[in-house]
Formats: structure tokens, C-alpha cells, sequence
């Protein structure tokens, strides 16, 4: 059994919030450059510059990349023989995030009920999605995740019957009702499989997967890079405004499901596609 | 094309501009987003409902008086930014999704409302409304928060603190860039450039 003190939980979070908040991990920022290079619009790729020289500025100004930053979603995997000493888990991310928005200037984007929409004032709470895995280490991955290409994002319940082709369609369909809201180039999540909650959730870690990776089963592998394909001939190009390059990724994950049911989820999300990963 | 163009701006400066046009703003816009929208709306409601010469809801209400910014000719950036750090004026400051706004932009349009900046597609509505008073809807590079910030030079908050990154800020801006998506004769360029790439 291994201890770990809980305030190391906060100042590990709070440090996440700021650091992805204000510089893309290397593979997303180089995902960015190299689509400089491909796109055809002259449009498109003075977007693309800009949105390079908005990377500059981010990390060097200690602005954030994005006005829009996120509710704080965390994948965290806790290893079994560890033990949490000083308090709850939770609530150390929580306060982490309450830290990490006040101190790093990040803007609050959280109400406290849907309807009623108050705001909380500190970006809390945390959507937080925990997994038990074997060892004594603790992994954080912190993936703040703007609204507007939450937005557009959706999950289909289709019928075994749709097959492969009814699942590509659902995802292109996706991709193109979300166009230029969800400021595109943009990474798609997707999760296929599980239960109606169980495929969204994939979907939304598949958007935390290296850009240029791809799945380990050969033919979803194959999935992600026909759709890529087909969602850059799409013509909705960089800020929606015409173009080449719509997405930068398709990252797939699966799951086993029942006999009735072939459930989709396509979580869309802009070209701040942040992430950060801290092991404790 | 790129053009300059000082706000707030007048009618025929605005119907001289064309979808796809990059036009740099100077001079001065306000911001509002959906908590913003909702409150000045339910204000225009509540002055209809008391005005004797009103037929409908908010029809005949003149926005002077009753709104917190002056609607003639102005124009409004759908933004809620990150806090400024000391010294600057702002924090990130890029555009947020318009459709959203979609339900009242009308409105404020017939009140005399010449332009918005926002990201994303607009609804029927909407547009019917900019092409029949002669508006225009720009888009920002969405996700560009940090460079836009750059165009910002002071921000004050005008109205609804209380909302936090959604009140009302008068926004002193130098050469922001936006383009011209939606203009005065209904022209998009969401359609005509995604057709031009489309495969």
C-alpha cells in the first residue's frame, strides 16, 4: 500500500488546469503546422497562421489559446494499492480546479444547475471519470473542453443492421451539422459500443489519444483514416470558411455490446483540443 | 478585399461590404452573449408591455433608455472573455457560436443593431432580418482568443456585472480582424466557400 497525500492531488490539478489551458500538447500543436502546409485555400491557411501565431502568443503572453476554458474533465486511473491520506479524493480536484481557474486567470464557465444558471465562480465542479486499475500510481488527465463544439456533438443509437456503413454515416453526418460552429480543424471523438453512457464517455476520451495515433484493432484503425479522408473532402475547411483540412483526427475506441444495439457517440471538439497528463 | 472600417459605422458602409470581404474594425463595439441577450430582451418585453403605442410584444419600443447600450449603428461581439491579468486590458477574447444568440438577434436588428461578430452558422430568421435592415454578420477566427486580445486596447464593463463574463463591455478595439460572412444582400460565405472545396 502506497500513500499519497491528497493536497499533491490539488497542486498537481491545479497546475494541469493552467498548463493546458495556455499550451496544446506537442502532438495537437504540431497536427496545427502540418496542416498549414496541406491546405489548398489562401484563406484557409492565413486562418491556420493565425491560429499558429495565437499558439505563440498563448505560451508567451500566458494568455489563454482560448476565451472558452472548458468545464475541467478529468480521466483519473487510481491505482489499487494506493491510499489517500488528508481528505477526499474529489475534493482535491475540485479545489485544484477552484485554484488552478482563480490563480491562472481562466475564465468561470460553470453554472451550478441547468436551468437555474447561476454561475459558481470557480469553474467547479469537475466532471470527473475514474477508473481502478492494478499498481500503486495515480494518472491524471486533464481535458478542459469548450462548449462550442461540445455542442455538436452527438450520440445515435442505431440497430446492428446499420453495420460499419450506418456508423460512418452517423459520424459524417455529425461533422457536417457541426461545420463551422465547432471551429473546425477540428479532432473527432468517437466511441462505438457499451451502453448509451459508456459510448459517450469513450468518445470523449478518445478526443485525449495522440493526434497520428491510430486504434490497435486493424480494421477501426482503417475506419479512422477513410473517415478523415472523407471529412476533409467535406469542403468545410479551417473556421468553416472553405478548405482541405475540417479535421485533424478521427480517433475511434470500442467496446463490447449487446445483441440489440450498435451505440455511436461523436464528441467533436475545436482545434484546442487540450490535454495534459500528470503521474503521481 | 481587406478594408478598414471605424465603428460604430453608418448604413451605406455597410451595405458596400461583400461575404468574404476582410475588414479590420477601429473604434468602439460591445459585447453581450447569452445571459446578456436573454436580460435585454425580457427589459424590451417589459417596456412593450408598458408602452400605450406598442402592438406586440416589444414592437414599438425604441431601445434608447431601455437597453444599457445604444443600438444604432453599433455593433456587438458575441465574446465572453478570461479574466485580464494586471496591466492588460483583456484576457483571451475570441468569438462564441452566434446561433445561440439566434432567438433575439431579430430584434435588435429591426432596433437598428447594423452588425454582429460571432463564429457559426445563423438561422433563416436571422438572416431575413440583416437583409432587411441592411446589417452584417462577421465572423472571428474562433479559438484565436489570445491574438484577438492583441486588437483589444481597454474593456470596461457598461452593464450586468453581475453576470460576470457575460456582462455588457464597452470594448475599445484597433484594427480587429473579422470577416464579412453574412452581408447586407444575404450573401454566405459558410455556403459558397464550403461548396467551392467540397469534393
Amino acid at each position: 500500500m502506497r500513500s499519497i497525500d491528497v493536497n499533491k492531488i490539488t497542486e498537481a490539478v491545479k497546475n494541469l488546469c493552467i498548463d493546458a489551458n495556455h499550451r496544446l500538447a506537442p502532438d495537437m500543436e504540431r497536427a496545427l503546422l502540418d496542416a498549414e502546409d496541406k491546405e489548398e485555400s489562401t484563406l484557409g491557411r492565413q486562418i491556420l497562421g493565425q491560429l499558429k501565431e495565437n499558439l505563440d502568443i498563448a505560451g508567451r503572453d500566458m494568455i489563454p489559446i482560448c476565451q472558452d476554458t472548458g468545464m475541467a474533465v478529468f480521466f483519473v486511473k487510481v491505482g489499487q494499492e494506493v491510499h489517500f491520506e488528508g481528505g477526499s479524493l474529489t475534493d482535491a480536484i475540485n479545489e485544484g480546479v477552484r485554484r488552478g481557474y482563480t490563480e491562472g486567470y481562466l475564465r468561470k464557465s460553470v453554472v451550478s444547475d441547468p436551468l437555474i444558471r447561476k454561475n459558481t465562480g470557480d469553474n467547479t465542479p469537475a466532471i470527473i471519470h475514474y477508473d481502478i486499475v492494478s499498481g500503486d500510481k495515480v494518472e491524471i488527465t486533464i481535458a478542459p473542453k469548450g462548449f462550442g463544439s461540445e455542442n455538436m456533438s452527438r450520440v445515435f443509437m442505431l440497430k446492428p443492421a446499420d453495420g460499419e456503413e450506418g456508423v460512418k454515416n452517423a459520424i459524417l453526418q455529425a461533422v457536417k451539422d457541426a461545420g463551422p460552429n465547432a471551429c473546425p480543424p477540428m479532432v473527432v471523438g468517437v466511441g462505438i459500443g457499451g451502453t448509451f453512457e459508456k459510448c459517450a464517455e469513450m468518445a470523449k476520451e478518445a478526443l485525449t489519444r495522440e493526434v497520428g495515433t491510430h486504434s490497435d484493432i486493424e480494421y477501426v484503425a482503417a475506419m479512422e483514416e477513410e473517415l478523415l479522408e472523407k471529412i476533409n473532402r467535406t469542403g468545410i475547411g479551417p473556421a468553416g470558411l472553405g478548405g482541405r483540412i475540417t479535421a485533424l483526427a478521427v480517433n475511434i475506441n470500442t467496446y463490447a455490446t449487446h445483441i440489440a444495439g450498435l451505440p455511436v457517440a461523436v464528441n467533436i471538439c475545436c482545434h484546442v483540443n487540450r490535454h495534459a497528463r500528470a503521474v503521481l | 478585399m481587406d478594408k478598414h472600417l471605424n465603428v460604430p459605422v453608418g448604413k451605406e458602409e455597410i451595405k458596400a461590404l461583400r461575404a468574404g470581404d476582410m475588414v479590420f474594425l477601429t473604434g468602439t463595439i460591445y459585447t453581450a452573449r447569452d445571459a446578456a441577450h436573454k436580460r435585454m430582451d425580457e427589459a424590451l418585453l417589459r417596456a412593450g408591455q408598458t408602452d400605450p403605442n406598442a402592438s406586440g410584444e416589444g414592437a414599438a419600443v425604441n431601445s434608447t433608455g431601455v437597453l444599457p447600450l445604444e443600438l444604432e449603428g453599433n455593433i456587438i461581439y458575441y465574446m465572453g472573455p478570461s479574466p485580464a491579468r494586471e496591466g492588460r486590458p483583456i484576457g483571451s477574447a475570441g468569438p462564441t457560436t452566434a446561433s445561440r444568440m439566434d432567438k433575439y438577434a431579430p430584434k435588435l436588428l429591426d432596433l437598428g443593431l447594423l452588425g454582429m461578430i460571432g463564429k457559426g452558422k445563423r438561422s433563416r430568421e436571422v438572416i431575413d432580418a440583416i437583409v432587411r435592415n441592411g446589417a452584417v454578420y462577421f465572423a472571428a477566427i474562433g479559438g484565436a482568443g489570445a491574438l484577438l486580445s492583441k486588437a483589444i486596447t481597454a474593456s470596461e464593463v457598461i452593464a450586468y456585472d453581475d453576470l460576470g463574463t457575460e456582462a455588457i463591455r464597452k470594448l475599445t478595439v484597433k484594427d480587429f480582424p473579422a470577416i464579412v460572412v453574412i452581408d447586407s444582400e444575404g450573401n454566405n460565405l459558410y455556403e459558397s466557400a464550403v461548396q467551392q472545396y467540397s469534393l
